[in-house]
């Protein structure tokens, strides 16, 4: 759902996807530089993104009952331990001052301290994207080939996949992510014992117990993934092969292999790019989840932890990264669609 | 991260249907009315079940002898980790649950109700500012900042799921804009507009009764995220403080024990499912309701299947008529029926045409005559459910309608090409023009890329392209549409077609380039002996190029003959009155004729002449019966009764 309705209010879709909708221009309207327009204006977004983001945490700060000395030291602490404290940590200062001052420090690359670990959270961070990269990219990777692959197998109703694509779709739309990723571990790791419940092991140390600690986590989080690219697969193609381009070219006998996986297939790529962009954005929240219920030890469970801990630093800097992360997978989504739409790429 | 228009379906393009009997055409359908009753019962629950079940909320653990016990007569769904009945939990705790989705809710309706209205409305500089920070919200990834604000406030769901639909409310306010737009786009609101209504008035009166569907629709969507978003940040136990039951927090319970008892996240998991599954089932329905309503009675859109099946091309028997055998194409007596929900309904009725080698038959009639569907039954492509019912089409020693679909798809493109009406949608807008016809010449010929590509050039250069070269490097949104339909011919003939047919090719051009192309039509037909079949509604295309012409109404072909005879002395009133409303024969100074009434719909045509209704010699015989085609001295036929009365005139 969640896909859908942000693909439903994405107007992108429009320019990007379907080019029939899109109106022509005369040629010499061709002539804009699209890269640094297009760059220009995600930057023109991305800052007073990051800007919001920062600024609401820190001013969500300011409103905290107790700050984060009490925190520290807990409610039994002398007094002058506390002044001490907020000084150190620069509490004393008005909120706006702290922010410029944090704001400061984060251009530089440092977002502080763990109240907790007193370890530094652009290293924490650092040490934990991995993690979440691989978990989000491998989700992503698999709903893409398994939603997609699904979607055209619907139209063209080879091999009788309607009902496994119908079955998907249920399950991916209906179960939330978390739910999956615990019913997964009942299945796989309790009953059957073909893969480890909980935990991760890296790639440097095992690459087959790196693959095997990830297989259930990317299905439990791209279940959802398949569900919404099928379904967009099978809209986004279903337009395309009743277009008049398609008839046309049925009318001058291209073969129906031709249509579908060349003509229609580079139709739709950009639609499903964004769809799948889109995708990314919803697993990120969905990560937070599945890392908590498969113990990952990626960005999603630190936030949490720090949530429950009320490191603030912490979920102040996690939530930039992640924040960052959005643009980034904005920016790209927009140079695929560039590339793979002839039109969109001189706009 | 977007711009500011969005994709709402076509629904608000349209006219609405009346609310009152949505609700009722919504229940009629089971599914439907099961959703809606879950959710009613959910909620009544959710009221309920906390007054009649004071105790649960606040239950640390329950009979710590029996924890974990499957279900039973005493607990119906067992009890968990702390011995407690978890059916009282899961009940219990669906207000906490659809309490928070409620919340969040309020916020995105609240906010983005009001703000794509706004927006909508006044459009300008404020759609502009709202479409800006919609961006910058919808770019915030929400769980996260609704875990950023739990760090802060703990366990406080009010805050939590009032950030969420904060971060929520762009996508409810950017399908109101649209709507919104959609809505006052029509003339009646401009109207009022102009007549000095008030902007709240025209918005509360006239705009949200229509946009309503579509705001439950994304509603719905928006819910079942809330939903998500409530339970799984219920599960991590940063929502709802224990012991308070939720259906997150039983998901949580469950999870801790799944080793040993798979069993506790089913009932809140189910709970969860048929939740969402009831609101995505009420937003279909909903949505499918709103775009048929809007989308009115239009006949189904081009299908991609020919139904039709039938042996490998056989043989024509030899035997037939002189006339036919010398025809390349020559059709007899065809008729074409779709078969829809209400009946068969009938769109052509024996239509006879033949044409020869090296000709070009002009096939003349106004829009919904039958031309196009004639052109796609002999291509093999009739749309949905059409099918041909009767008649022949014979095509070079090939009997078409008794081909299967694989012989027809051998024919199409090397025996009979097409070119359409719309130059710049008829080729594939993401390849390049050069790659589109190499394309169509290897399908056809046994070529290497290199010949292949040489091919490619001639062509262009045969249908009169400078610069081939270029073009063939151009996308086709770069050529304009007098170029674009020279390479749409230029495809056509890729495969040395003996058959071109032609519909509407200029229709959609300049007139100072139409010329241009109908000398090319010309041109091949003499160089190439390839025979076009033109479709077109303009008489002067047809005096410019054919040799012979067949003017169809109403399904039917009412006359035909050589060009000449029927121009200086048509015999069929259709064909009269459609010379005398051709600008280009009317006298000057005078009012340009026109001929009254619109030609009946297929379903709709009366038993006898299908022209009657709008002919100025219309008798009692003509309505009497079926009016066969009447041969006439010059190779000419006529389907009417009075011809020699019209010819008189």
């Amino acid at each position: 759902m969640v896909a859908e309705l942000t693909t439903s209010g994405d107007p992108g879709q429009n320019s990007r996807g379907n080019p029939l909708l899109t109106r022509v221009r005369p040629a010499h309207q061709f002539m804009r530089r699209p890269l640094v327009t297009l760059v220009g204006q995600r930057v023109a977004l991305a800052v007073p993104l990051l800007m919001l983001v920062s600024a609401l945490s820190y001013l969500l700060v300011s409103l905290t009952p107790g700050d984060a000395a009490v925190s520290i030291l807990g409610p039994t602490a002398p007094p002058e331990a506390y002044d001490n404290l907020r000084h150190t940590l620069g509490l004393n200062e008005p909120v706006y001052k702290q922010y410029g001052h944090w704001l400061g420090q984060a251009l530089q690359g440092d977002l502080g301290r763990s109240l907790f670990s007193g370890q530094a959270v652009s290293e924490m961070i650092v040490q934990r994207l991995p993690v979440t990269l691989w978990l989000i990219g491998g989700a992503l990777l698999v709903s893409l080939i398994a939603g997609v692959g699904l979607g055209m197998l619907s139209v063209t109703g080879r091999f009788g996949l309607g009902r496994l694509a119908d079955l998907v779709a249920v399950i991916g739309f209906a179960m939330p992510a978390f739910w999956i990723g615990v019913e997964l571990v009942a299945i796989f790791a309790v009953k059957l014992r073909w893969l480890p419940a909980i935990g991760y092991v890296s790639p440097e140390q095992s690459l087959t117990g790196w693959l095997r600690s990830l297989i259930l986590p990317v299905t439990a989080l791209s279940l959802h993934g398949i569900a919404v690219l099928a379904k967009q697969t099978r809209e986004a193609l279903l337009d395309v092969l009743n277009s008049e381009f398609v008839h046309d070219a049925r009318s001058n006998g291209i073969p129906e292999r031709s249509i579908l996986f060349r003509h229609a297939f580079k139709n739709i790529a950009p639609r499903i790019a964004t769809v799948l962009g889109v995708q990314a954005v919803v697993m990120l929240g969905g990560s937070v989840l599945v890392e908590n219920v498969y113990a990952l030890p990626g960005l999603g469970s630190l936030i949490v932890s720090a949530a429950v801990q009320h490191d603030l630093p912490l979920v102040q800097g996690v939530a930039v990264c992640f924040t960052i992360f959005v643009v980034v997978i904005n920016l790209l989504i927009d140079f695929i669609c560039m590339a793979l739409n002839p039109r969109s790429a001189t706009w | 991260m977007v711009s500011s228009e969005d994709n709402m379906e076509s629904p608000t393009r349209h006219a609405t249907p009346v609310p009152g009997n949505l609700v009722t055409r919504l229940l009629r359908r089971p599914a439907t009315a099961i959703a809606v009753l879950w959710l009613l019962g959910a909620v009544a629950t959710g009221v309920l079940a906390p007054l009649l079940l004071p105790d649960v909320a606040t239950q640390h653990a329950g009979d710590l002898a029996s924890v974990r016990q499957g279900p039973s007569g005493e607990h119906l769904l067992g009890t968990d980790t702390l011995g407690r009945d978890v059916l009282d939990r899961l009940l219990v705790g669906s207000r906490v649950t659809l309490l928070g989705v409620v919340e969040a809710m309020i916020v995105v309706l609240a906010l983005g109700l009001p703000l794509g209205l706004a927006a909508g409305y006044f459009r300008g500089r404020f759609d502009r500012v709202v479409g800006w920070l919609a961006d910058l919200v919808f770019s915030v990834p929400a769980i996260i900042i609704v875990i950023v604000v739990l760090s802060v406030f703990r366990s406080n769901m009010l805050a939590a799921m009032c950030t969420l639909g904060l971060l929520q409310a762009p996508a409810l306010m950017r399908v109101v804009r649209t709507a919104t737009m959609s809505v006052t786009d029509q003339a009646y609101i401009q109207s009022a507009r102009v007549s000095g209504l008030s902007g709240s008035y025209i918005i509360s009166r006239h705009v949200l009764p229509r946009i309503a569907g579509a705001v439950i629709v994304q509603a719905s969507l928006l819910a079942c995220f809330a939903l998500t978003a409530q339970t799984g940040l219920a599960f991590l136990n940063l929502l709802v403080a224990a012991p308070a039951p939720s259906w997150g927090g039983m998901i949580a319970d469950g999870a801790s024990v799944i080793i040993q008892d798979p069993w506790l996240i089913w009932p809140p998991g189910i709970a969860i499912a048929l939740t969402i599954i009831s609101l995505t089932q009420l937003s279909d329905a909903l949505r499918d309701n709103i775009t048929q309503a809007w989308a009115g009675n239009r006949p189904p859109r081009r299908a991609h299947h020919r139904t039709a099946h039938g042996p490998d091309p056989r043989p024509v028997d030899r035997s037939g008529s002189i006339e036919q055998d010398a025809a390349l194409l020559s059709i007899s007596d065809l008729s074409v029926v779709f078969d829809t929900p209400g009946g068969t309904v009938q769109v052509l009725r024996d239509v006879n045409l033949s044409l020869e080698k090296g000709k070009i038959l002009g096939l003349v009639g106004e829009s919904g005559c039958g031309k196009t569907i004639t052109a796609t039954s002999i291509l093999g492509l009739l749309p949905g459910s059409g099918r041909v019912s009767a008649g022949a089409i014979r095509f070079a020693g090939h009997e078409l309608t008794a081909l299967s679909q694989r012989s027809m798809r051998r024919l199409r493109g090397r025996e009979i090409a097409f070119v359409s009406q719309h130059p710049m949608s008829s080729l594939d807008p993401s390849f390049r023009v050069g790659s589109q016809i190499r394309e169509a010449i290897r399908r056809h010929h046994d070529m290497t890329r290199r010949e292949a590509r040489h091919r490619t050039r001639a062509l262009l250069e045969a249908v009169h392209l400078p610069e081939p070269q270029a073009v063939a490097r151009s996308f086709p949104h770069e050529l304009s549409g007098g170029m674009a339909q020279r390479v749409s011919i230029a495809r056509a003939l890729a495969g040395d077609p003996a058959l071109l047919i032609a519909d509407e090719p200029t229709t959609a051009l300049d007139s100072t380039v139409q010329s241009g192309i109908l000398d090319l039509l010309r041109e091949i037909t003499a160089t190439r002996d390839t025979s076009v079949l033109l479709i077109t509604h303009d008489l002067a295309v047809v005096a410019e190029v054919c040799d012979d012409v067949a003017v169809m109404y109403a399904g039917e072909v009412v006359e035909r003959g050589p060009i000449a005879t029927i121009f200086a002395d048509p015999v069929h009133p259709y064909t009269r009155a459609l010379l005398a409303s051709n600008p280009h024969n009317a006298p000057a100074g005078k009012p340009l004729q026109v001929i009254p009434g619109s030609v009946p719909p297929p379903g709709t045509w009366p038993s006898g002449c299908h022209f009657a209704a709008r002919c100025a010699f219309v008798r009692k015989e003509c309505e009497a019966g079926v009016i066969p085609m009447i041969p006439l001295p010059g190779q000419r036929s006529a389907r009417c009764i009075r011809h020699d009365q019209v010819s008189n005139v």
